[in-house]
């Protein structure tokens, strides 16, 4: 089942909401997607904290109905 | 989950130093992103165990649960989770992923 990147957007600004989320569609098909994702949350993490972060504001829908999520994940730079 | 399959990822991943975790074997990969972490690994002449698992329904479940990581591939090195086909290829283009393996003392390139 595809999602729409507003679901998407919405869940992980749901977990983070100082989140920056833009979402390409690759594909164009609603099944593969990138999301880059900038939060004050991924300070002093490691990529997979970030990410499992990430994963985790999906609730399990990674892997399922959502089958392709590119991820890029940052702390906002420092002003 | 299985403690049998705990045991089994927690041997894997001790007794071989790289380990991926893959759709398909390394030599045909199953999944696209499988395949991009496969032709990465080769590129950088590390050398590595991969773990097909189509094979193995509960291994491809477990795995899952036991990375906290909801998706395949899933690279490990010496006993640590590195991330999956999108961290790799980010570690890999910024150049960490080729100092982290050669600190490690697992790239060809070391040696050269």
């Amino acid at each position: 089942m595809p999602m729409n990147p507003a679901d998407i957007e919405g869940l992980i600004k749901a977990a983070l909401p100082d989140a920056q989320v833009t979402i390409e569609d690759l594909r164009g098909d609603g099944d593969h997607y990138a999301a880059y994702v900038v939060s004050n949350a991924f300070k002093g993490k490691t990529r997979v904290q970030q990410h499992q972060l990430v994963y985790q504001a999906l609730q399990g829908r990674m892997g399922n109905e959502l089958h392709a999520l590119a991820l890029q994940t940052s702390a906002p730079a420092e002003a | 989950m299985d403690n049998a399959i705990t045991e089994r990822i927690t041997q894997e991943i001790s007794e071989n130093d790289v380990v991926l975790f893959m759709k398909g074997t390394p030599v045909f990969p199953q999944c696209g992103f499988s395949a991009t972490v496969v032709q990465v690994l080769s590129h950088l002449k590390v050398k590595f165990k991969g773990i097909d698992v189509l094979q193995d329904p509960g291994l491809r479940q477990g795995i899952k649960e036991f990375s906290s990581w909801p998706t395949i591939p899933q690279l490990y090195v010496k006993g640590e989770f590195f991330g999956g086909c999108d961290i790799v290829r980010e570690m890999f283009q910024s150049g960490e992923l080729q100092q982290a393996l050669s600190e490690k003392g697992l790239t060809a390139e070391a040696v050269e």
